[in-house]
């Protein structure tokens, strides 16, 4: 019988030939990630059991991305904490200040993540990485500080649902509208404890930035895990980035899965997910007359050089809307000087809009952008929860970045048609 | 082990946000964690529960974040256990690792706020006041896991072996 890349991946991390879904199995993990908010959980446990050093210094890895640059003072103090355990134990990739970006925007670019991979991370996003053809889940802290001191952890080896993609994209469509019509379709919890494998032509013809916008909200259907099979344009975008040589994996013909689910593209518009989950899925032509306090464009989903470039097209010569405000996070320090240098931050400059530094921010309500109450914000994050980007009675409408970008302009929800 | 308290019911999708809001995470003291949980449903859920009063919800409780900081907070205000139609995953993990018992079971519409509930964890047996169900029990794993103390004991213990054998 044949295995998914899922499974074959799991089998090679511990010593199998052969895993099906159901079985408990330990595998060896190849990054071990955590950030600012969830690392001091896991160091306090990790002086708890009394571990004197991490499996290995180059494969944990620390982002301070969330509340960064520190937003308060304890922040700022949990942040010291993990940089005085990262210089006593020698950790290679830990990222702060100037070289910081979000987490799951900045290991496929710094090539820490390579195809092939097994990655754990203490966030639910660590599921981004299943762009390049690696297994990568979130956990909690605890799992994350036994991955630390032994190099593994178990998996439940999970089920697995196809979607087959085919048809042509249209205009200012992409990943994002791609995933959240999925998610409407089957709901929140619609892939749980599934792995969700992406195929077919439209697949093939996505950019690596919007896949990883695809695997990035994998978790908000619950899955465990998305994952694509590595083609000409990974290995293009792994080849000058790969820290450690990639492993390629693919799913053989006779893998079993689950359910397999085709959806033709060529019939997908842009999509909005409205309060208060990631569920809740309308076409942009229905929302209307829907006003909006602040746009955020940004984030692990949708702040990488491809959506910033498709707000600048849309905003090179216009003005953000009177009362409106809007946050543009470019993911990375890479990202942001790529789009200084294509003169995209100068668009978004004379738009007005405000231009923030690498940083989860307003994307979890941390800082940078927190919505007062009764106040609606579109945002390119991931999710809506109730209170999520601020007070329990404000909203989150989530979109990709064309749709947010002209509802800037426009201080109401809209298409982009016409910009 | 038997589990014996009053119902508190959430209903479809409780997620992480709701559970314990990002805001409070740069916190990682219990006692902090637990006067927000919920706080955007009930707000002032903290004051309201009891020690060993049991949470019964409907799908996908859990689901959101990886934060550990929402486990922590309901443990922290006594809840020993949440029943569930089901749960995310990565919450489901966490629980276990830090000793909160969930236990899968559709006992949604038979549960009536503030009723008394009694739960057999390791049979999945259920009695609330007028109908008795058996759920699946625990799993196998999940238990050997709770009977180590959650996963740190566990590793202690893996540790300690390890410089027993140097
Ligand atoms: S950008 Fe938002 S979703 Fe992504 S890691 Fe940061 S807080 Fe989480």
């Amino acid at each position: 019988m044949g295995m998914t890349i899922t499974e074959k991946i799991l089998a090679a991390h511990s010593g199998r030939d052969f895993v099906e879904p159901g079985e408990i199995i330990d595998a060896d993990v190849d990054i071990v990630l955590a950030n600012d908010i969830t690392a001091p959980l896991s160091l306090e446990e990790f002086e708890k059991v009394g571990a004197e050093k991490v499996f290995d210094q180059d494969k944990v890895v620390f982002v301070l991305d969330h509340f960064t640059p520190n937003k308060d003072i304890i922040s700022a103090e949990n942040c010291k904490k993990i940089r005085e355990f990262s210089k006593k134990h020698g950790i290679k990739h830990f990222y702060e200040g100037g070289r910081c970006g979000i987490e799951h925007a900045l290991l496929p670019e710094q090539g820490i993540v390579v195809p092939g991979d097994v990655v754990i991370g203490a966030d639910s996003h660590t599921c981004t990485y299943g762009a390049l053809g690696a297994f990568a889940t979130g956990m909690g802290s605890t799992d994350i500080t036994y991955a630390m001191v032994t190099g593994k952890i178990w998996f439940k080896v999970p089920e697995s649902i196809k979607f087959l993609c085919y048809g042509e994209w249209n205009r200012w469509v992409t990943g994002k509208d791609l995933i959240l019509h999925i998610i409407g379709m089957i709901g929140v919890d619609g892939a749980l404890y599934s792995a969700m494998e992406f195929d077919g032509e439209a697949i093939s013809n996505l950019s690596m930035d919007s896949r990883m916008t695809i695997a990035n909200m994998a978790i908000e259907a619950g899955a465990k895990n998305g994952i694509f099979r590595p083609d000409e344009k990974t290995m293009a975008y792994v080849e000058k980035r790969a820290k450690r040589p990639p492993r390629v994996f693919e799913s053989d013909r006779d893998a079993q899965y689950k359910q397999v689910i085709e959806i033709d593209v060529s019939k997908l518009g842009l999509k909005v997910a409205c309060p208060s989950l990631p569920s809740n899925v309308k076409d942009v032509e229905d929302l209307k007359d829907i006003e909006i306090d602040q746009v955020v464009i940004g984030s692990c989903t949708n702040g990488r050089l491809e959506d910033l470039k498709m707000a600048a097209d849309i905003l090179k010569g216009k003005k953000i809307a009177p009362w409106v405000r809007c946050i543009v996070i470019p993911a990375t320090p890479d990202i942001y000087r790529d789009a200084l240098k294509l003169g995209y931050i100068e668009i978004f400059a004379d738009a007005g809009c405000i231009i923030s530094p690498p940083t989860c921010g307003p994307c979890l309500g941390g800082h940078m952008g927190v919505l007062a109450k009764g106040e609606r914000a579109v945002a390119t994050t991931n999710r809506n929860f109730i209170g999520r980007m601020g007070h329990p009675e404000s909203e989150v409408y989530l979109s990709g970045p064309a749709v947010a970008a002209a509802s800037a302009i426009a201080g109401k929800i809209m298409h982009p048609e016409g910009f | 082990m038997i589990i014996k308290g009053h119902i508190w019911k959430f209903g479809d999708n409780i997620d992480t946000d709701i559970i314990i809001p990002a805001r409070y995470l740069a916190h990682t003291d219990p006692g902090v964690l637990g006067q927000h949980c919920m706080e955007p449903l009930v707000p002032d859920f903290s004051k309201k529960v009891k020690k060993g009063d049991i949470i019964v919800a409907g799908f996908n409780f859990g689901c959101g974040s990886s934060r550990e900081h929402a486990p922590i907070a309901i443990s922290a205000l006594g809840i020993p256990i949440v029943i569930a139609r089901s749960f995310a995953r990565i919450f489901y993990r966490n629980a276990f690792n830090k000793g909160l018992a969930l236990m899968e079971a559709d006992i949604y519409n038979m549960a009536k706020e503030g009723d008394e509930i009694e739960i057999d964890v390791f049979s999945g047996i259920i009695k609330t006041k007028d109908t008795t169900v058996k759920a699946k029990p625990i799993p196998p794993f999940m238990v050997e896991l709770i009977e180590a103390g959650g996963l740190m004991n566990y590793l202690k213990k893996k540790l300690e072996e390890r410089h027993e054998n140097l």
